[in-house]
């Protein structure tokens, strides 16, 4: 909030936000080895490494379209329910049959993409701010799953839940799918046009709308694609349980869980800064306090009491460390002039 | 609050203190968001009685306001958090962790209920500071804070009670939340809820008429300017994070008499309370909105299930025409507000510095102590 005149710029090195997720990942993974040591298990154990993987590969492909989301200054917490949805759409689709396979996430694909993309005219061209359209549009969605089924639906062929299963090594190829979307998206962001104009928008939609940006098309897509990667992990979490379930995204608590990993790697929850390295780093992070904790056996329900001190105290170590010295996107100009403008309005 | 609202057009004009005469500004009043949802709450009431006469009587009117209260009272609470631009989305753990206390310490000794309530008020007191200063201090997105509070706290009411209903609290002390003054002419009774209610949202406008209610609403409106005309944002902002766990705390001490005791009497009544807020036309981001019309905001949501309820539609369907009516309110506000504000600024946004102020800079004695 006083970012604007009474910081400096940096005249040390700035550290960014994304070092200091690895940071603090690495003291995880150091912490975890340790402690999974006390506990007399092998932290680096391949199947423990498979474990630690596999629990970030769900939230993971949430995160990645949470992050851009928040890029773009909205929010997603429609994500649990469309997760629901798109198993329960593919399972029902494929009841069992291999040959039913595409067409059944071609659906799921299909019917979260639309989810997204009421989600994103709804914010971009209504003005309901993405709390709100993405809130209501989970009450929606939960209306609807609690009418229309009543418990596990559907059932996923051999052939798919083989997802779920394999792995290459001790890395399961959920991991790599979703590290696959990641890659994508983090070109989307680096590479294309639009996505830099995400980054704009998020910064200050005023700005960028005032350069010439038209404002609505990469928020709309942002909401679309994450959507997609939330039916992205409907799918996969099919292929895990092989039915779908009403319950299963909401249970997960993948709402608040994937906003909390994007802000614990770093993405500013007000939009326009960060990155999906950030946002993988955070689940990372997560996987690695979770399989910790279950090598330790801590009890279940103290294990969200110890998510929650480190998620508020994670952020704060941002807050004080990094925000304001993030160099200036647009040269030193930009931040001279503001800091002008600011001075006089004080006089 | 919604009274001088300069135009785009005449910044220079003096405005004087009242335009047209009281239905002209009553009128104006009821198409501003906060307004319209009076005659939302008033046409949801009149559809309710159209569907169900007997809802009509005064002593069932009574005993909605009732039943209707604790969602009322978190939503006032909720009402502070936000309009000084923040979230609150600790409450429903907080109302849990107050009923499961009230359940475990109380137990049927009466001569404890005044300890332990003493207690619990403390306890949410400081889950409010812990919630406020860990947003203005540490500078922490307070919907992190808050989401971080609710997973511990509701772990650790979880933990303690193993998941499951355990605890009984003496029936006195239901009685606040269950009873009320019986024998009223007309009414037939009064509940204490009711009562309560009343009391506060009474305290809340007269809050949000003192100093502290004026600078918690420039706070939100834009932090860095309530900052650099020398309010402590800090110290108002954790004020608001007291008052909206205080909110939670009551809405607990009435729920016990109401659903007894359980770690789920809470669940969600932080996005309900939101939702209450939100449709009350207050601006999520801070700075606009009226008190009462967060609470008339629980009352118009409750009357609409109350009409779902009547109209025969499951109740499973609730969630969804809840999400159509929320989305709907907000953006018809949105239309509204976008007449009388400056160009909007999300929730979380960052302050941009208002490029008009430099453009045009006031002349002294036409300032109108907005902005």
């Amino acid at each position: 909030m006083s970012t604007l005149t009474h910081r400096s710029r940096p005249t040390r090195a700035p550290i960014t936000s994304t070092t200091i997720v690895l940071i603090v990942l690495a003291l995880a993974l150091v912490a975890g080895a340790i402690l999974t040591a006390t506990a007399g298990r092998n932290f680096f154990s391949p199947g423990n490494i498979s474990a630690i993987l596999t629990g970030t590969s769900i939230l993971g492909f949430v995160a990645i379209g949470q992050t851009l989301v928040i890029l773009g200054g909205s929010l997603d917490l429609s994500v649990p329910y469309v997760v629901s949805l798109s198993s329960l759409v593919a399972g029902v689709t494929m009841a069992g049959q291999t040959g039913n396979i595409a067409l059944a996430v071609v659906l799921a694909l299909g019917v979260s993409a639309l989810i997204g993309l009421v989600n994103g005219l709804v914010v971009s061209v209504l003005h309901v701010h993405g709390f709100i359209a993405t809130l209501g549009m989970g009450l929606i969605l939960a209306g609807y799953l609690g009418s229309n089924y009543k418990g596990s639906a559907g059932s996923a062929p051999r052939d798919f839940r083989l997802i779920g299963a394999t792995n290459i090594g001790p890395v399961p190829v959920s991991t790599l799918i979703m590290l696959g979307c990641a890659v994508l998206v983090i070109l989307l962001l680096r590479r294309t046009r639009v996505g830099h104009h995400l980054y704009a928008v998020g910064g200050n939609p005023q700005v960028a709308r005032l350069s010439g940006l038209r404002t609505a098309p990469p928020v709309i897509l942002a909401h679309v694609l994450c959507s997609m990667l939330a039916g992205m992990a409907g799918l996969l979490l099919l292929a895990r349980l092989s039915v779908g379930s009403p319950t299963i995204g909401s249970q997960g608590g993948y709402d608040l869980m994937s906003i909390a990993a994007v802000v614990l790697g770093g993405t500013v929850l007000a939009g326009g800064k960060g990155n999906v390295l950030g946002t993988l780093g955070g689940v990372a992070i997560f996987a690695v306090m979770d399989n910790v904790m279950g090598v330790l056996e801590v009890n279940s329900f103290l294990r969200d009491v110890v998510r929650g001190l480190v998620i508020v105290l994670a952020v704060a170590v941002y807050a004080r460390r990094n925000m304001d010295r993030r160099p200036a996107r647009f040269g030193t100009d930009r931040t001279g002039a503001a800091d002008r403008r600011v001075t006089e309005e004080v006089a | 609050m919604q009274t001088i609202t300069p135009q785009a057009g005449d910044r220079r004009r003096e405005l004087p203190r009242h335009e047209g005469g009281a239905l002209t500004r009553l009128a104006r009043t009821l198409i501003t968001p906060g307004g319209a949802v009076f005659v939302l709450a008033a046409l949801l009431l009149a559809a309710v009685i159209a569907s169900n006469p007997s809802f009509g009587e005064p002593g069932s009117l009574i005993r909605f306001i009732g039943r209707t209260a604790p969602i009322a009272i978190a939503a006032i609470g909720q009402y502070f958090v936000i309009v000084s631009g923040e979230f609150d989305l600790s409450m429903g753990s907080v109302v849990a962790m107050q009923v499961v206390l009230a359940g475990n310490l109380i137990g049927q000794d009466e001569s404890r209920i005044l300890p332990v309530m003493l207690l619990m008020v403390a306890l949410g007191a400081l889950v409010g500071v812990i919630n406020g200063l860990a947003t203005t201090i540490l500078k922490v997105p307070s919907f992190i804070v808050t989401l971080g509070m609710m997973l511990a706290l509701s772990g650790l009411v979880l933990y303690l009670t193993g998941g499951a209903a355990t605890g009984n609290p003496v029936d006195s002390f239901r009685q606040i939340g269950r009873g009320g003054i019986r024998d009223v002419p007309v009414l037939e009774i009064i509940p204490y809820p009711a009562i309560i209610l009343v009391v506060l949202a009474v305290g809340a406008v007269w809050l949000m008429r003192r100093p502290f209610g004026r600078t918690l609403v420039a706070t939100g409106d834009n932090p860095e300017a309530a900052r650099l005309s020398g309010a402590s944002v800090w110290w108002v902002k954790t004020r608001a994070f007291v008052l909206s766990s205080l909110a939670a705390t009551v809405s607990g001490i009435i729920l016990v008499g109401y659903a007894g005791v359980h770690p789920s009497v809470g669940s969600g009544y932080e996005f309900t309370a939101i939702t209450a807020v939100v449709i009350g036309g207050v601006v999520l981001g801070g700075g606009r909105g009226w008190v009462l019309s967060a609470a008339a905001g629980a009352f118009a949501l409750e009357l609409l299930f109350t009409l779902l309820n009547f109209l025969g539609v499951a109740s499973t369907w609730r969630p969804t025409v809840q999400g159509v009516i929320i989305i709907l309110a907000v953006a018809a506000s949105a239309r509204v507000w976008s007449g009388v504000r400056r160009p909007d600024k999300g929730p979380l946004a960052r302050h941009t510095p208002d490029t008009t102020a430099t453009t045009t800079p006031p002349t002294p004695g036409t300032t109108t102590g907005e902005n």
